[in-house]
C-alpha cells in the first residue's frame, strides 16, 4: 500500500496550553518539530478556561510559599496525588508565571505593578491555615490570554503546524511507538506522521457526560488512541464536578466568582457552605462544594419551579469588581442564563469538568505502563495536560492547577524530549500490520452502511453516564450503567455515518471521535465499579469512607478489561512527606 | 422554524445552491443558532458541515453570516432572528464547503503584523512590572477571538485582502503597540505606513458593528494613526 | 532596533495627511467663497473681476486648486488600486488620470492669471 510518511523529531498531538508549550520549547531548540491539531490551535478548550493558574508568589498576601501551596494540592487530591510530581510542580510554578508574564502575557495587576492574585478554592497558608490569594489571572480570561500568548510565541518561534489535521491512532513499532496515523480534514489525505518522540496533548474528554463545561472537541481522543495501542490508562474513575455549570447550559462561572467573594444559597436565600464547611466555606475543594449542592437539591431546597438548581449570588460584589474582575462571567450569564449578575443571581448546578486520571507518566512526561507490578517506560511516547496522570491532581484538582499543570508539564516534555534527541533517540519502523491496525477505524467507518447514527449512540452514552457515574455513585447504578454500555460498545461497531466524501467531512470526524468518547466512558466505568471507597471526586453511598488501607492507590485499565495497580508516590525530594489525614 | 442554508461541497456541486430546513426547535431544545445548526446536522443530514468547538462564544470558531450579518452561530439567538433564518458562510473568504471559509489569508495577515511581545531589554528575574492604568490599556484589545466577523464585513479586506491587515490583525497591532512592555513600537508603526496595510481603512465601521465580543478596530485603527503622526513630527 | 515611520515606506501616511489638509483647505476656500457670495447679493461681473484681481484671492484659489488634485489624485488612486486588478488596465488609467490633472491645472492657471 502506498502510504505517505513524513518524517519529524518530534510530533505534539494538540495544540492547547500543554502542547505549544512542549511545541514552543522544542521549535527553539532547533529541532523539527510538527504540531497537529483538529482545531486552529487558539481554538483549543484552554482558551475557555477563566479563573486563573496558581503559584505562590504572594504578590496580594506579602508572602507564600510553594511548600503550602503543595500541601494544599496534596490534601486538594485526597492524597491520591503522587507527592513528587506536586512538588515539582509547586516548586516550578513562580519561574513559570515569570515565564509566561514575560511571553506578554496580559495578566491582571495590582497598584504596585505586579501580578494580581485572587482567592481560590482549597488554597492556605501555613499548610491549612487563612485563605491565601494564589490564583493570578488575567481577569476572567486567563486561559484566552494564555493560548493565544503561547500561539504568538510559537509564531514568533516559527513553529510548523498542521492544522485541522485529525491523529486517529497511535503508529506502534516492536519497541514502544513509531509516530500517528493523522487525517487532513479538508482533503481526507491520511499520513503517517513518524517522529523519534511523539507526545500527546490531547486535553480532556467531558463529552461522555450529557451535561458539561467541557468544549464539542474534548472527547478524549487520546485515551482512545492509548487504549487501542495497548497501554493503560490511571484513574479515569475521577472526574471533578464543577460546582458552577449554569444551569441547562453548563456553560462555566469560575470558582474565581466565589475568590472574589460571591457565594452560594439554597431556595431559603441560606449561604449553605457555612453549615458543610465553616472554615473554608464556598472556598473548599470542589468536590466538597458540588457534593453539598447535590445534597441540598436532593433535599428539596433546590431552586426554580423543579428544585433542581442552586444560585450563585454576586450582586453585593458592586459593578466595579464585576466589570473590573469577573467581566465574561457577566456576558455569559447575560448570553445563556438571560440573568444580569449585577441584579439577579445566576442558576448554577454541579457539573462534569474535568478527568483527573488519563494517561499515566513520570516527571518527565514519559507514558508509562505496568508490568508484572513494574512501571516501564513506553519508548517514544509522552503526555502533557488534561490527557496525562502525572499525577499531580489526584482524586480531586484543585481549582487552578491545571493551567498551572499543562504548563509545567508542557515544558517538562519539551525538554525531556530535546535531551533523548540529544542523546541519540532515533525513528522506530513500524510492521505492516502495525499500519493497518493505525488505519482499521477509519476504515471501519468508511466501509459500514445502514448502521444507526453516531448522534444516536453518542446520546445514549452521555445519559447513562450522567445517570449512572455522576456525582454520586453506587454499585447497583453503576453495574446496571456498566451493562448498558457494554451492550452499546456492541452497537457502535455496526453503526455508520451517511457521509462519505473526502473534502472536510466534520461526520466522519465525529465517528471517529465517538470511538474514542467510548473507550474513556468504558474506561471510567470499569475503574468506578472497581474502587470501592469514596475518596475526592469518587463519592459513593455505598462506601462513604476513604479507605486508606485497601485504596490508597492509582488504578490502571486497559481495554482488554484487565486491571492493575501502581503505588501513590509519598516521597518528594526536598520535604517532608505529607502525612494522611482527614479533609474538612 | 425554516433555515434556508448555503449549501457547496466541491466534490459533487458545480456551484453553490441554498437548501431549506423546517426544524421544530423546541422540540429539540435549540436555544442558539448553533444548537438548531447541530440538531439539523445530527437528526436531518448529517452532510452539513460547520466549524463548533467551545459553544460559548470564546473559541471564534463559527463565526457565519446570519440574516446578512457576520456573527458566532453558539451566542446568537433563535428568538432574535426573522424568519426564514438565512445562514451563509463568511463572506470574502473562499469557500471550502459549506459553511467552512478558508481563512488562510486572514492568518497570513495577523501573522504579519508580528502577533508576539518583543522587548529588547534584558529579562528580570520577577514579573515585568505594570500599572493597573497601563494595563487597562489592552483592555478591548487582546479579548479578540479571531473569529474573522469584523475582516470578513470589511470592504477594503474584500479588495485588497493580501495587502490590508484588515480590522482584526490591526487591532492585536495596536494591542501590542499600546503595551507598556513591547520595545518595538516604533518598528511597528513604521510597518504599517504604507498605503495598503492600515491606510486602506476607510472608516466604513462595519467591523465594530458585528464584532461578537464588542470590540473596536476602528477606534484602535485610529489610535494607531495618531501615533504615527506624534511620530512623524 | 528603531525604525522612524518616515524612515521608510511612509507613503500611507502622506497619502492620508494630505487628504486630510487639501479637505480642509477646499473647505475653508468654499465657505469663504460662499459666505462672500452671501454678503454680496446681485453680484455683477465687475465685483466678481475685482475679487479675483487681488494677489490674495488668486493665490488662495491656487492653493484650492491644488488641494482639488491632490486630493482627486490620491482618491481616484485609491479607487484604482482597489477595483482595477489588471496592471495595465491600472497603468493606462492612471496615465490618463494624470495627463487629465496635468492639463487641467494649467488651465486653471491660465484662466486666473489672464483675469
Ligand atoms: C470552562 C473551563 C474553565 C476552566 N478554567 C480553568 C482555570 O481557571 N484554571 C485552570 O487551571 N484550569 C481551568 N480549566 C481546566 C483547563 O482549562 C484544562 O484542563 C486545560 O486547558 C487543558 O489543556 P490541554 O492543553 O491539556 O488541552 P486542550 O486545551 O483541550 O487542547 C487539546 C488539543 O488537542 C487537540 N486534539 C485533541 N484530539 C486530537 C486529535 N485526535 N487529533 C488532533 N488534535 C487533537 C485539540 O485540537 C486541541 O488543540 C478549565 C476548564 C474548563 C472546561
Ligand atoms: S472601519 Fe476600516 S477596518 Fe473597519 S470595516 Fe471599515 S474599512 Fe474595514
Ligand atoms: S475583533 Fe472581534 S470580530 Fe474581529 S476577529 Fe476579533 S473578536 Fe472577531
Ligand atoms: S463555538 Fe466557540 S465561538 Fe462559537
Amino acid at each position: 500500500m502506498n502510504l505517505a510518511t513524513q518524517r519529524f523529531d518530534a510530533v505534539i498531538v494538540g495544540g492547547g496550553g500543554a502542547g505549544l508549550r512542549a511545541s514552543l520549547e522544542l521549535a527553539q531548540s532547533g529541532l523539527n518539530v510538527a504540531v497537529i491539531s483538529k482545531v486552529f490551535p487558539t481554538r483549543s478548550h484552554t482558551v475557555s478556561a477563566q479563573g486563573g493558574i496558581n503559584a505562590a508568589l504572594g504578590n496580594t498576601d506579602g508572602s507564600d510559599d510553594w511548600r503550602w501551596h503543595m500541601y494544599d494540592t496534596v490534601m486538594g487530591s485526597d492524597f491520591l496525588g503522587d507527592q513528587d510530581a506536586i512538588e515539582y510542580m509547586c516548586k516550578h510554578a513562580p519561574e513559570t508565571i515569570y515565564e509566561l508574564e514575560h511571553m506578554g502575557l496580559p495578566f491582571s495587576r495590582l497598584d504596585n505593578g505586579k501580578i494580581y492574585q485572587r482567592a481560590f478554592g482549597g488554597q492556605t497558608r501555613n499548610f491549612g491555615g487563612e485563605l491565601v490569594h494564589r490564583t493570578c489571572c488575567a481577569a476572567d480570561r486567563t486561559g484566552h490570554a494564555m493560548l493565544h500568548t503561547l500561539y504568538q510565541r510559537n509564531v514568533a518561534a516559527r513553529a510548523k503546524f498542521f492544522n485541522e489535521w485529525f491523529a486517529m491512532d497511535l503508529v506502534k513499532a516492536e519497541q514502544g511507538i513509531a509516530g500517528v496515523m493523522a487525517l487532513n480534514i479538508e482533503t481526507g489525505e491520511v499520513v503517517f506522521l513518524q517522529a523519534r518522540a511523539t507526545i500527546l496533548a490531547t486535553g480532556g474528554a467531558g463529552r461522555i457526560f450529557q451535561s458539561t463545561t467541557n468544549a464539542h472537541i474534548n472527547t478524549g481522543d487520546g485515551f482512545g488512541m492509548v487504549l487501542r495501542a495497548g497501554l493503560p490508562l490511571q484513574d479515569m474513575e475521577f472526574w471533578q464536578f464543577h460546582p458552577t455549570g449554569i444551569a441547562g447550559a453548563g456553560v462555566l462561572i469560575t470558582e474565581g466568582s466565589r475568590g472574589e467573594g460571591g457565594y452560594l444559597i439554597n431556595k431559603e436565600g441560606e449561604r449553605y457552605m457555612e453549615r458543610y464547611a465553616p472554615h473554608l466555606k464556598d472556598l473548599s475543594c470542589r468536590d466538597v462544594v458540588a457534593r453539598s449542592s447535590m445534597i441540598e437539591i436532593r433535599e428539596g431546597r433546590g431552586c426554580g419551579p423543579k428544585g433542581d438548581y442552586v444560585l450563585l449570588k454576586l450582586d453585593h460584589l458592586g459593578t466595579e469588581v464585576i466589570n473590573k474582575r469577573l467581566p465574561g462571567i457577566r456576558e455569559l450569564s447575560i448570553t445563556f442564563a438571560g440573568v444580569d449578575p449585577l441584579k439577579n443571581p445566576i442558576p448554577v448546578v454541579p457539573t462534569c469538568h474535568y478527568l483527573m486520571g488519563g494517561i499515566p507518566t513520570t516527571v518527565h512526561a514519559q507514558v508509562l505502563t505496568v508490568k508484572n507490578g513494574q512501571d516501564h517506560i513506553v519508548e517514544g511516547l509522552y503526555a502533557a495536560g488534561e490527557c496525562a496522570c502525572v499525577s499531580v491532581h489526584g482524586a480531586n484538582r484543585l481549582g487552578a492547577n491545571s493551567l498551572l499543570d499543562i504548563v509545567v508539564f508542557g515544558r517538562a516534555a519539551g525538554l525531556h524530549v530535546q535531551q533523548s534527541v540529544r542523546e541519540g533517540l532515533g525513528y522506530r519502523t513500524p510492521s505492516s500490520a502495525d499500519i493497518e491496525a493505525a488505519l482499521s477505524g477509519l476504515n471501519r467507518w468508511n466501509n459500514n452502511q445502514n448502521g444507526e447514527s453516531v448522534d444516536v449512540i453518542r446520546n445514549e452514552l452521555q445519559k447513562i453516564m450522567q445517570n449512572d457515574f455522576g456525582v454520586f455513585r453506587t454499585a447497583e447504578h453503576m453495574q446496571e450503567g456498566f451493562k448498558k454500555l457494554e451492550k452499546l460498545q456492541e452497537r457502535l461497531k455496526s453503526a455508520s455515518i451517511k457521509d462519505k466524501s473526502q473534502y472536510f467531512n466534520t461526520s466522519r470526524i465525529e465517528a471517529l471521535e465517538l470511538d474514542n468518547l467510548m473507550e474513556t466512558a468504558l474506561a471510567t466505568a470499569y475503574l468506578a465499579n472497581e474502587r470501592t471507597e469514596s475518596r475526592g471526586a469518587h463519592a459513593r453511598y455505598d462506601f462513604p469512607k476513604r479507605n486508606d488501607r485497601d485504596w490508597l492507590k492509582h488504578s490502571m485499565y486497559f481495554s482488554d478489561g484487565t486491571i492493575d495497580f501502581r503505588p501513590v508516590n509519598m516521597k518528594p525530594h526536598e520535604v517532608e512527606p505529607i502525612k494522611l489525614k482527614d479533609r474538612e | 422554524m425554516r433555515f434556508s442554508i448555503y449549501r457547496y461541497n466541491p466534490e459533487t456541486d458545480k456551484k453553490p445552491y441554498m437548501q431549506d430546513y423546517d426544524l421544530d426547535s423546541e422540540a429539540n431544545s435549540c436555544y442558539m443558532v448553533l444548537d438548531a445548526l447541530l440538531a439539523i446536522k445530527n437528526t436531518m443530514d448529517d452532510t452539513l458541515t460547520l466549524r463548533r468547538s467551545c459553544r460559548e462564544g470564546v473559541c471564534g470558531s463559527d463565526g457565519m453570516n446570519i440574516n446578512g450579518k457576520n456573527g458566532l452561530a453558539c451566542t446568537t439567538h433563535l428568538s432574535s432572528l426573522k424568519e426564514p433564518i438565512i445562514i451563509r458562510p463568511l463572506p470574502g473568504l473562499p469557500v471550502i464547503r459549506d459553511l467552512v471559509v478558508d481563512m488562510t489569508q486572514f492568518y497570513q495577515q495577523y501573522e504579519k503584523i508580528k502577533p508576539y511581545l518583543q522587548n529588547s531589554e534584558p529579562v528580570p528575574a520577577k514579573e515585568r512590572l505594570q500599572s493597573p492604568a497601563e494595563r487597562a490599556k489592552l483592555d478591548g484589545l487582546y479579548e479578540c477571538i479571531l473569529c474573522a466577523c469584523c475582516t470578513s464585513s470589511c470592504p477594503s479586506f474584500w479588495w485588497n485582502p493580501d495587502k490590508f491587515v484588515g480590522p482584526a490583525g490591526l487591532l492585536q497591532a495596536y494591542r501590542f503597540i499600546a503595551d507598556s512592555r513591547d520595545t518595538e513600537k516604533s518598528e511597528r508603526l513604521a510597518d504599517l505606513a504604507d498605503p495598503f496595510s492600515l491606510f486602506r481603512c476607510r472608516g466604513i465601521m462595519n467591523c465594530v458593528d458585528v464584532c461578537p465580543k464588542g470590540l473596536n478596530p476602528t477606534k484602535a485603527i485610529n489610535e494607531i494613526k495618531e501615533l504615527m503622526l506624534e511620530e512623524a513630527v | 532596533m528603531v525604525k522612524s515611520v518616515l524612515g521608510v515606506n511612509h507613503q500611507g501616511l502622506t497619502d492620508w495627511l494630505i487628504q486630510r489638509v487639501s479637505a480642509v483647505i477646499m473647505m475653508l476656500y468654499s465657505v469663504g467663497l460662499f459666505a462672500y457670495l452671501i454678503m454680496h447679493p446681485g453680484l455683477d461681473y465687475a465685483e466678481w473681476h475685482a475679487l479675483f484681481s487681488s494677489k490674495c484671492m488668486k493665490l488662495a484659489t491656487l492653493l484650492f486648486i491644488l488641494s482639488l488634485l491632490f486630493h482627486s489624485w490620491i482618491g481616484m488612486w485609491t479607487v484604482f488600486t482597489d477595483y482595477i486588478k489588471s496592471f495595465l488596465l491600472r497603468l493606462v488609467l492612471q496615465v490618463f488620470l494624470l495627463l487629465s490633472l496635468i492639463v487641467f491645472f494649467f488651465a486653471a492657471l491660465w484662466i486666473l492669471w489672464g483675469v
